[in-house]
């Protein structure tokens, strides 16, 4: 059986496949559908320093392909992970990964600080890319500037595994990349979601409350393949690639493409199993071609013709 | 209501048209089904729709715990609703259920009243079978824009006593629901001790009001928007008096004086 196991800086993965922040609650909502144990972590949703309420409804549009959301990082807050959800979820045998988010860098170093001393928490995941919320969020993302001062500062207080999540609302990524890896990032994972909009021609109004709203699902896959490939050849941390992996292939084609770790999002809305179904996928790929290591796969693009 | 949720592919046993608008699907379980309550909704994967790219709520109808099937009445709305309305016998069809909590059964005999329309009807004739069976013999006010929205009265029929409105006046009293004069002969007479809703969102916020303002208990089932279904993306949220709640988890069902601008 082809060997699976990956590692980003101190953190150790059974198998390369995580699930997205925002897509796959705590975990638990999944438990009657998978083994969640089996996965090689679940990043839950993003939190935030104060409680959120997010975004008024309508908070999704479906589009050809995908899905546009503007749920706005609604959520309890850290103090309320910390007390509630920690406690029930610190029981899974994988990692558990918290997508950390806030308005201005004091809140993310706040968040950031409070989760440190969490032992059941190897890493967290800097959200400085969503684009539904007003302030923070993606402004930190598509600066070069602001995302290394929110990486540094967040740096000097998260003592375990940093990774930075990028926006792929910009014009050049690898400048946000190499920003970040130089301020201590040790991984980086993209894409977050692509700015987009949907208008109802009935009503003439938009479908979303907030006008517009992140693009998510199999429509923007090859963004963000792209992406991933720009910036595996920039930057020397590992890359976690996502954006519209809906199946085992497409998971392939990210790793191939660079990508030391995939996360699945929006495809658990279609099929809860999805996760599980891609590591069984993956394992079947290696075998059926000899691969001893999925090692042997990252970044393994063969650029020469043939 | 705790019951494991399942994902499965089930058989269909049966696609029957009801108007131009309308279709029932029976649907073949390929486990022993779990009891089922009413309100509670699967969601379907469409395969080979045009643009139709998640999976669509609907809420169950009805249930033969004997034949291990259930049945799904439809409005046909867009390509997703299209498409399965074509779907032929002995297709298989992708579901996770059971999903969302259910209405709430009087324990003792009481007055109750249940108000719907179009595919609203759905959990409702549910409901009033369920209720039928328990011995409580509901009031039922069915409206619609048009007789192509009044379906299976002769099934209400054996479970209540069934009233119809039709805004073209084309079946029954001439008027929108909250015009009926049941209303006013029972539900302000306090006849009645708790109403029941489901349909389109300004028929049910019309028929809370009434009811908030008879001091009338009032549950009403949403069908916001959904694109996980199990309580993961937070999609399909509506403002209560206890913040954003997910409609597909702590929903469909909610108590009408719980949310914000129902009063
Ligand atoms: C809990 C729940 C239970 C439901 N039960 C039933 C039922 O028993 N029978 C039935 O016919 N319908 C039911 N619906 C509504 C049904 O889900 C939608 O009509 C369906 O998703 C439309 O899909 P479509 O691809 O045909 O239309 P689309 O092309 O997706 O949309 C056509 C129109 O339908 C509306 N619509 C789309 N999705 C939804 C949705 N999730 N909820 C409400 N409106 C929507 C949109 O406003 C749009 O304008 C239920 C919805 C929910 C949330
Ligand atoms: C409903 C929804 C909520 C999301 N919430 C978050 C979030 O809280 N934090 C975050 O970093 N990304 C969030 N995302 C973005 C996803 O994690 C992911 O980056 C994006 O959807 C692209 O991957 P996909 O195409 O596989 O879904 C959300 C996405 C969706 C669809
Ligand atoms: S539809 Fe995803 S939380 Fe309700």
């Amino acid at each position: 059986m082809a060997d699976l196991n990956i590692k980003i800086k101190n953190l150790e993965l059974k198998n390369p496949v995580l699930t997205a922040s925002g897509t796959f609650g705590y975990g638990e909502e999944f438990e009657d559908f998978i083994d969640i144990n089996k996965l090689g972590g679940i990043i839950v949703k993003g939190t935030t320093l104060e409680p959120r309420q997010g975004n008024p409804y309508p908070r999704m549009a479906e589009t050809a392909s995908g899905m546009l959301n503007a749920v706005g990082l609604q959520n309890k807050g850290v103090d309320v992970f910390i007390n509630d959800i920690y406690p029930k979820i610190k029981k899974y045998n994988t990692n558990v990964i918290v997508n950390v988010s806030g308005s201005n860098i004091k809140e993310y170093v706040k968040t950031a600080e409070k989760i440190n001393h969490l032992d059941k928490i190897p890493a967290i995941e800097l959200n400085i890319s969503c684009p539904n919320v007003k302030q923070g969020g993606m402004a930190f993302g598509t600066n070069a500037k602001s995302a290394a001062e929110v990486t540094k500062a967040v740096r000097e207080v998260y003592k375990k595994t940093l990774i930075v999540k990028l926006s792929p609302n910009v014009t050049d990524i690898t400048e946000i990349a190499k920003a970040v890896e130089a301020e201590g990032a040790d991984s980086v994972s993209l894409i977050n979601t692509l700015l987009g909009m949907a208008v109802d021609v009935n009503t003439q109004r938009p479908l979303l409350s907030t006008v517009t709203g992140g693009l998510s699902g199999p429509c923007v896959k090859p963004v963000a393949l792209r992406m991933v490939w720009q910036v595996f050849n920039a930057v020397k941390i590992p890359v976690i690639g996502l954006g519209g992996i809906m199946n085992a292939n497409d998971a392939i084609e990210f790793i191939l493409a660079g990508a030391t770790a995939i996360q699945i999002g929006t495809a658990n809305f279609i099929d809860p199993q999805i996760s599980i179904k891609i590591i069984k996928g993956i394992e079947k790929y290696l075998s059926e071609r000899n691969i001893s290591s999925i090692n042997d796969l990252i970044g393994g693009l063969k650029m020469e013709s043939a | 209501m705790t019951t494991k949720k399942q994902i499965q592919d089930f058989i269909v046993l049966n696609n029957k048209k009801i108007n131009s608008d309308y279709f029932e699907l029976e649907l073949k379980a390929p486990v022993k089904l779990p009891e089922i309550f009413p309100a509670q909704f699967i969601e379907i994967h469409i395969e080979n729709a045009k643009d139709t790219f998640l999976r669509r709520p609907i809420s169950i109808h009805d249930i033969d715990y004997d034949k291990n099937t259930i049945t799904l009445l439809i409005q046909i709305k867009g390509e997703g609703t299209k498409t399965l309305s074509k779907i032929e016998k002995d297709a298989s069809l992708n579901i996770i259920y059971p999903l969302g909590n259910s209405f709430s059964i009087p324990d003792k005999k009481e007055k109750v009243l249940l108000v719907g329309g179009g595919c609203g009807s759905a959990p409702l004739l549910f409901l009033a079978k369920y209720l039928f069976n328990k011995n409580i013999i509901p009031y039922i006010l069915i409206g619609g824009k048009s007789e192509n929205d009044i379906l299976k009265i002769e099934n209400f029929g054996e479970y209540g006593n069934v009233f119809i409105t039709t805004e073209d006046g084309s079946l029954g009293f001439k008027g929108i629901v909250t015009e009926h004069p049941l209303l006013k002969k029972e539900v302000e007479k306090h006849n009645i001790s708790k109403i029941y809703t489901c349909g389109p969102e300004p028929m049910m916020k019309a028929i809370a009001k009434i009811a908030n303002k008879n001091n009338i208990a009032c549950e009403a089932s949403l069908e916001n928007m959904m694109a996980c279904g199990i309580g993961a993306c937070l999609c399909c949220v509506v403002e209560t008096t206890s913040g954003n709640q997910r409609v597909c988890c702590d929903g469909p069902v909610f108590d009408v004086k719980n949310l914000k601008g129902w009063e």
